[in-house]
């Protein structure tokens, strides 16, 4: 729980981000979070499980596989989605202006170091 | 309840996303087990709106509930699903059958035996119909006769692509898709260069609206684009109405970032191609 809690810092860190958790994708299932009080994390996790679920099985019959990451985009913010193996999924929750470049990279980081 | 049964309802009880309720339906109602068949069958029905199997495995439990008309509107919507689905085939030339429209039924069960040649049923049901319809002993289908089934339906494969006329990707990469997850136009082949436009098209089936909850949810607006990156390729999903999504798909070396531009632009064509037929 602590590596995780160290590596969703990182994430946090990046300007424009305003939380961040990691789910299991199977149930949606918050498993550890950082700064989503706010931000009805429990029912976040749930959606972001069930929106990444069913865009992999779009992608995984379309032969391109599953998703290693997703960019759910609104004119308020944003929803990242970097799935970690099979089994959990990182998601963050950025204002509009994120560099979500930077994000992605820094969810991917924060994903290795936890491997 | 017996040993197949028992395994295939834990299996479906670990997994109730899996298409295991196909043959525990299937064993249910074989058993004569039609109430615990037709909950098999609905919930999966629900999962899988447009699994032709779903709906083939429903139309026989009706049939076996005698409830002949529901029978043929699902056999009907699996054909629409998959025009060559043998089971369908086979379900609607029995019920055209037992109508008494035997050249229906033969149109039918011919059609049906073409996708499954050695199912002994078929070849036997084939016969029947023919000696019944005085045509004797098997008869070679005449030159030019009308394919059984639904025809090939060419004109619209030409208005699918006609959606996105004039863009990248009109054939194989753009797909239009209403929120009952049917393809309204566009088309997408895999990598092999098989179509999977329909199966991908009924995977995104309620992207939209899980999208827009997500986003409201957390009090982020309206939901603009989901952009995806997968090891085969990169897409973009975004919203062309209120009742239809564009979903673009590119291989690896289109960045992400032109992805939702592009979506955008061919979004764009659909509004208006949508905006003309309606």
């Amino acid at each position: 729980m602590t590596a995780w809690a160290d590596a969703l810092e990182l994430i946090t860190r990046v300007p424009g981000i305003r939380g961040a958790m990691v789910v299991s994708a199977a149930d949606g299932v918050v498993v550890a979070e950082s700064l989503m009080d706010e931000l009805k994390g429990n029912a976040v996790a749930a959606l972001a499980a069930s929106l990444t679920g069913r865009i992999g099985r779009a992608t995984d019959g379309a032969g391109r596989g599953a998703p290693r990451f997703l960019q759910l985009q609104a004119t308020g913010g944003t929803l990242l989605v970097a799935p970690h193996g099979p089994d959990l999924l990182i998601v963050a929750v950025a204002e509009r202006t994120v560099n979500a470049g930077l994000a992605r990279l820094e969810m991917f980081r924060a994903a290795e170091r936890v491997a | 309840m017996n040993d197949d049964i028992r395994a295939l309802t834990a299996q479906l009880a670990a997994d109730p996303a899996s298409l295991v309720f196909l043959p525990l339906g299937e064993a249910l109602r074989r058993r004569g087990q039609l109430d615990a068949a037709q909950k098999v069958a609905l919930a999966g029905l629900g999962r899988y709106p447009h699994l032709p199997d779903a709906h083939d495995l429903f139309a026989k439990i009706l049939v076996d509930r005698k409830d002949f008309e529901r029978a043929f509107d699902e056999w009907d919507m699996a054909l629409r699903l998959d025009p060559q689905h043998a089971g369908a085939l086979k379900g609607q030339g029995f019920l055209y059958y037992k109508a008494g429209d035997l050249p229906h039924a033969l149109e039918f069960l011919e059609a049906a035996l073409a996708e499954s040649p050695d199912d002994p049923s078929l070849v036997a049901a084939v016969a029947r119909v023919r000696a019944e319809s005085g045509q004797g002993e098997a008869v070679p289908a005449e030159p030019g006769a009308p394919a059984a089934g639904p025809a090939p339906d060419a004109d619209a494969a030409t208005v699918r692509t006609s959606v996105f006329a004039g863009l990248e990707g009109a054939e194989n990469g753009l797909l239009l898709v209403d929120t009952a997850g049917l393809r309204l136009g566009g088309g997408l082949l895999d990598p092999s260069g098989v179509d999977v436009a329909d199966v991908v098209a009924a995977h995104l089936a309620g992207v939209s609206r899980e999208a827009q909850r997500t986003v409201r949810l957390l009090g982020l607006g309206t939901w603009e684009a989901v952009i995806v990156e997968a090891p085969g390729g990169n897409a973009a999903a975004v919203p062309a109405n209120s009742e239809s999504l564009l979903l673009l798909m590119r291989d690896g070396s289109v960045p992400m970032g032109r992805l939702h531009l592009l979506a955008d632009r061919a979004a764009k064509a659909a509004r208006q191609w949508l905006e003309g037929i309606a």
